[in-house]
């Protein structure tokens, strides 16, 4: 099993945990595990053609995967998965 | 039997090395610690590149940690080349191996025709504000001036350039520019401590104006009460050494982004959300621009700003000061910045996390093709982005809302 690190803003749509344990050998996998459980995350995380959206960003220990292999990217036991999308602020001043 | 001065003289030219100004030139870069020893007064008016100073009278004190190596190569100067042979004796005394003293010192040396650098001279009030700064050898004398003479663009100055601007300020960067086209609203002042009760419905570049020059009249503040424009971004950021960013939108944060890799100037990344911050540094083709990180915005329902999530108040105030570290270091040329490393914080479990970033080879504003491309004047072209935070609003003729 692997740990999905879950960012702030997608918490509600896995139960508000801020991290998840998947089981997976590749990033795909993980993937596919995770929103076979939480299907409204498919939307937020994948196109419409299967691909990982670009403006989420995904790590393994640490290393973005677009420059690994993408969802091929192998996942052992342990690793730690981390989804991070693109944050807005800054700090807007609350126009 | 008492000795007089010249017996003095004569046994340390018999027992120290001496060198001469040629010998000291001809040195390979890092060949020798070169050493001044003459009195602050001395060194003020002029003295060789890259030398340290410690005067005489503190040589005992201070050369461990100049010198923290007994065997390495050590040169002394003084203006005549006499007191650099004392203090030659005195190193020798201490256990150094390899000290020499250059003869005829500085006088023979500006003689020669050979380069010197006359330090920047600090006012006696700008000594004893930076004293902290002028102790540290990484900054000193020289570190200082190079802060003052600098210039620092905040984008907004709300929550994160709050902080920055402060302790930037304090740091004594000469000149500190604000984009801002906002009023002081009371809903800001749980986090944008440049602000005060007394001045909302104030203008924000006027309010920070105000307590940055409070805290440190040296700083020149350009406030430019506008927002950040396709139009308007080069006029705006020319001229600036470092831009730290506190933009609140993604249209104005690719905006930014792509007018800062064409000018060449460094932007220090920042954003929070609630307990959460995300920090870089984009040092144009050093690592990664904004776009490599994130080539496309997110839908709003993913990236909601803090005027509807929340934040906790520190949150923006860590990620600032990071933001001003990173800009110091920048400005001095020192240390290691986030180029290529992304630093997230998590308030809540008080963690830092550090993922790694790449360029990438086929960026449309920061690759090679791409900066080729706009040499020749035909930049490439860049996705608009339909049904996104940025591109609702890029389909608008430049209307942008952002600022911090």
């Amino acid at each position: 099993m692997s740990v999905v690190k879950i960012p702030t803003v997608l918490r509600p749509q896995v139960g508000g945990n801020k991290e998840v344990e998947v089981a997976g050998g590749s990033v795909g996998e993980v993937v596919d595990a995770l929103t076979t459980q939480f299907p409204s995350l498919r939307a937020q995380l994948l196109t419409d053609e299967g691909g990982l959206n670009r403006f989420v960003n995904v790590y393994v220990n640490g290393q973005d995967v677009r420059y690994l292999d993408g969802l091929a990217t192998t996942v052992g036991d342990r690793d730690e998965v981390r989804l991070l999308p693109a944050m807005a602020g800054g700090d807007g001043s609350g126009r | 039997m008492p000795k007089t001065y010249a017996d003095l003289l004569r046994e340390a030219r018999s027992q120290i090395r001496e060198v001469t100004p040629a010998d000291v030139d001809a040195l390979p870069a890092g060949g020798a610690t070169v050493i001044d020893v003459r009195e602050d007064s001395e060194w003020d008016q002029g003295h060789l590149p890259g030398a340290v100073h410690i005067s005489k009278s503190y040589v005992e004190q201070q050369i461990e940690g100049a010198v923290p190596d007994r065997d390495a190569p050590v040169v002394l100067y003084c203006a005549g080349g006499v007191r650099s042979l004392f203090a030659a004796q005195t190193l020798e005394q201490l256990g150094y191996t390899n000290v020499a003293s250059m003869s005829g010192g500085f006088q023979a040396w500006k003689s020669a025709g050979l380069p010197w650098d006359k330090p920047v001279n600090l006012t006696s009030e700008q000594k004893q504000r930076y004293s902290r700064h002028l102790l540290i050898p990484e900054v000193g004398a020289e570190g200082q001036a190079k802060l003052l003479a600098s210039k620092a663009l905040f984008i907004g100055a709300g929550g994160l350039g709050s902080p920055a601007a402060l302790y930037l300020a304090a740091a004594g960067v000469g000149t500190i520019g604000i984009v801002d086209f906002d009023v002081v609203d009371l809903s800001n002042l749980q986090r944008q401590i440049l602000h005060t009760n007394d001045r909302v419905g104030e203008r924000k570049v006027e309010s920070a104006k105000k307590t940055i020059n409070a805290l440190n009249p040296d700083v020149n503040v350009i406030t430019h009460e506008e927002m950040l424009l396709a139009d308007n971004v080069d006029r705006i950021i020319t001229g600036y050494d470092v831009i730290i960013d506190g933009t609140d939108t993604f249209e104005t944060r690719y905006l930014l982004n792509d007018a800062a890799v064409a000018k060449n100037i460094p932007v220090i990344h920042a954003s929070v959300f609630r307990f959460e911050g995300q920090l870089t540094t984009f040092i144009p083709f050093e690592g990664p621009c904004y776009r490599c990180l994130y080539p496309t915005p997110p839908p709003p329902e993913l990236a909601p700003g803090c005027s509807v999530a929340g934040v906790l108040g520190v949150v923006p105030g860590i990620m600032g000061m990071l933001q001003a570290n990173e800009a110091l270091k920048v400005l001095l040329g020192i240390g290691d910045t986030l180029a290529g490393r992304l630093l997230l914080f998590d308030a809540l479990d008080s963690t830092f996390t550090e993922l790694k970033l790449r360029r990438d080879p086929n960026c449309p504003v920061c690759s090679t093709e791409a900066v080729a491309a706009r040499a020749e004047g035909r930049p490439l072209p860049i996705p608009v982005f339909a049904g996104t935070a940025a591109g609702t609003a890029a389909s608008e003729p430049f209307v942008l809302g952002g600022q911090a």
